[in-house]
């Protein structure tokens, strides 16, 4: 018997009893199932990061308090606006820096009130992080010296807070202090849910006022192109190395951020696919449990074809591929419904599931090779029953 | 060839066609089950099921086994079909000391020399006649087109042409145990083994399945080894061996 044939009985006992299938390969569908669908919620986790990051805006470099190893405690700024003064004397005409501080405050208007991010930036911020103002204007460096109580809001900040209304020239209380609107931002989107057009800019000065604090918590540094990144990386470490302790401060570009993340991402991405993994396998125990009952339900089949000239070996290859066919087949269905899922979460839920080619080949593959390992036992035991003892199996 | 040592009969004496050389020698064959543990310190049971029989079985032959219960009628038909080795002497196929081959060659005689019919017809269930009928072609590697129409030549043959996609369920015990003798004479073999063929089924179908075994037997020249405890069916044939405690008790003939 060769092997097209084998297949071929195969596929006919299989589709002689398509419930029992069905039944078999349960485990093997949610296994792959969860895989497809795992794995595509990680990778969708890592396109939302990628494009928020790089949303950030086009050749970065920013400067952070502590250092950003995975695993580092998160540690409080002690940067200052001398610091970024320092920075842009050091950087002139090479790259344009701006700065922020943040903190949760709740902003009142007439019409409503929200807790909201409160974003105290410099006067170049907008152009640097490229989030440019839809209506009204950007801050002016006389704003931000003098500390003026202006505001610039998010798209959605400024539906929240002014309903139906145009909030330019219009007045918000931030912590109880009175503030201008003196612009709308573009909208943004949301980045993993996170929606980032809440948000209301004040000048960082005014900020720091607010909320009691010399602190800023983040330097931007924009290069006007790739090339000049390292360079430029190089100046500002040595700035800050005059300045601060080593392990206080990390100039980081947006890849190494992504580089940091990616690999926060692509463990998570790991652990879930060996999760799915681990169903997978207990889906192909389930598949040796039901071959070794079916090859006991098929004693007398299997002495039959042995009694019409079926060799050890061809009853041994039948079940062995009954057991991979299935489980083909299992793979496949389950990485139809995997799909199926993915796009219902993406439709349903702020996180976006793609699915990725190497994730579909990966499961289909395991499938096959669950099918290979978990099927030998059965079948192994189906071909050397002995054609006179199972012809008399009641 | 060797004689065999024992009491011989020679088959192609007998009636019922075709002369020519013996097909199955069987010669001082015993056949012992050891039973598992009975009990601690008990020694192990053994049964001896048959205790030396020799005969032959000439081609295009037709020989009734006929015997009670437990006389030892399927053991022997096991070993006349290379399904089994005997405990101790020997049987050959055509000249073939069948314990010098191995599995593989074992399924290849099974496969080409020898049909069985079965009391429980053993077909394969939700599965069509013509398949099932196709099934020892399978292991011939024989296509699927070609096995089909062999199938469809065999199911005509013995008047079941108009029930070729019916599943065994679909179909009567009679018509059941014809699609079994279809799938006996679908690979042309030298001997067909019927292990009471008319146990499970009512006299009508029996005769019917009988007629239908002995027309085979005579126009086609395929030894026929019937085994039997009705001795109605057994008359039938015109050489039969009577079976009793796993010994050949007398031979007669008509
Ligand atoms: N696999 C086996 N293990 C143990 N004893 C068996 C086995 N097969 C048959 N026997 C015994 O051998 C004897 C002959 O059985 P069998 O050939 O089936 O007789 P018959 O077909 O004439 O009724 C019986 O006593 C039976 O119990
Ligand atoms: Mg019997």
């Amino acid at each position: 018997m060769n092997l097209r044939e084998a297949f071929r009985v195969a596929a006919t006992a299989i589709a002689a009893n398509r419930l029992r299938a069905g039944l078999t390969v349960l485990g093997v569908v949610i296994g792959v199932m969860s895989v497809v669908l795992l794995v595509a919620v990680g990778n969708g986790a890592r396109e939302e990061v990628t494009a928020g990051v790089e949303g950030l805006g086009s050749n970065l470099l920013l400067v952070v308090p502590g250092s950003l190893d995975f695993g580092a405690a998160p540690s409080r700024s002690r940067f200052t606006l001398d610091d970024v003064e320092e920075l842009e004397r050091a950087v002139r005409g090479d790259g344009d820096v701006a700065a922020n501080v943040t903190s949760g405050e709740f902003v009142r208007s007439a019409d409503g009130e929200s807790f909201t991010s409160i974003l105290g930036v410099t006067a170049g911020y907008n152009a640097v992080t490229s989030r440019p103002v839809e209506r009204g204007e950007e801050f002016r460096q006389t704003d931000v010296v003098t500390g003026r109580r202006v505001a610039i809001v998010g798209a959605e900040a400024a539906t929240g807070l002014f309903p139906g209304r145009d909030p330019i020239g219009r007045t918000v209380t931030i912590a109880g202090l009175r503030f201008r609107v003196v612009g709308v931002l573009e909208r943004q989107g949301a980045t993993l849910g996170v929606s980032r057009d809440t948000e209301v800019l004040v000048p960082i000065t005014a900020a720091q006022r607010l909320f009691g604090t010399r602190r800023v918590d983040t330097i931007v540094v924009s290069a006007p192109s790739t090339d000049v990144l390292p360079t430029l990386s190089r100046r500002v470490e040595q700035v800050f190395a005059e300045r601060f302790e080593p392990g206080t401060f990390s100039v980081l570009t947006q890849d190494q951020i992504l580089g940091v993340l990616g690999d926060v991402l692509d463990t998570l991405t790991l652990v879930l696919a060996a999760i799915a993994g681990i169903s997978l396998l207990v889906g192909g125990v389930g598949v040796s449990n039901i071959m070794l009952v079916s090859v006991q339900e098929r004693t007398r089949e299997i002495g039959l074809r042995k009694a019409l000239g079926a060799r050890t070996r061809d009853v041994t290859l039948q079940f062995l591929l009954e057991a991979v066919v299935l489980c083909g087949i299992g793979g496949v269905v389950g990485i139809a419904l995997g799909i199926g899922l993915s796009a219902v979460a993406t439709a349903l839920s702020p996180l976006p599931a793609v699915v990725t080619g190497w994730s579909v080949a990966l499961a289909f593959g395991v499938s096959v090779t669950v099918g290979v390992v978990f099927g030998v036992f059965p079948a192994r035991r189906a071909g050397r029953l002995d054609p006179v003892t199972a012809l008399r199996y009641e | 060839m060797t004689e065999p040592r024992a009491a011989v009969a020679d088959g192609a004496a007998g009636g019922g066609g075709g002369g020519g050389g013996a097909v199955i020698e069987v010669a001082d064959v015993t056949r012992s089950y050891v039973l598992g543990e009975a009990r601690k310190g008990e020694p192990r049971q053994v049964v001896h099921a048959l205790r030396g029989v020799s005969f032959t079985v000439g081609a295009g032959e037709f020989v009734a086994i006929v015997g009670p219960s437990g006389s030892g009628k399927s053991t022997l038909l096991h070993l006349l079909g290379a399904l089994d080795r005997p405990t101790t002497g020997t049987i050959r196929f055509s000249g073939r000391d069948v314990s010098r081959l191995d599995d593989a060659q074992l399924a290849e005689l099974r496969n080409r020399e020898i049909g069985f019919v079965f009391q429980q017809f053993q077909l394969l269930a939700r599965t069509s006649s013509v398949a099932n009928v196709g099934l020892p072609l399978v292991y011939r590697g024989v296509g699927p087109a070609d096995r089909r129409d062999r199938a469809r030549a065999a199911l005509e043959a013995v008047g079941l042409g108009h029930r070729l996609d019916h599943r065994p369920s679909m179909l009567s015990g009679g018509e059941q145990q014809r699609v079994a003798v279809a799938r006996a004479l679908v690979t042309d073999p030298n001997v067909l083994l019927a292990d009471e063929p008319t146990g499970n089924l009512d006299t009508v179908n029996g005769a019917e399945v009988m007629r239908l075994l002995r027309t085979l037997n005579e126009e086609r020249g395929v030894a026929l080894v019937v085994i039997t405890h009705d001795l109605e069916v057994a008359a039938l044939a015109p050489r039969r061996i009577h079976v009793r405690d796993g010994l050949i008790e007398r031979e007669t003939r008509s």
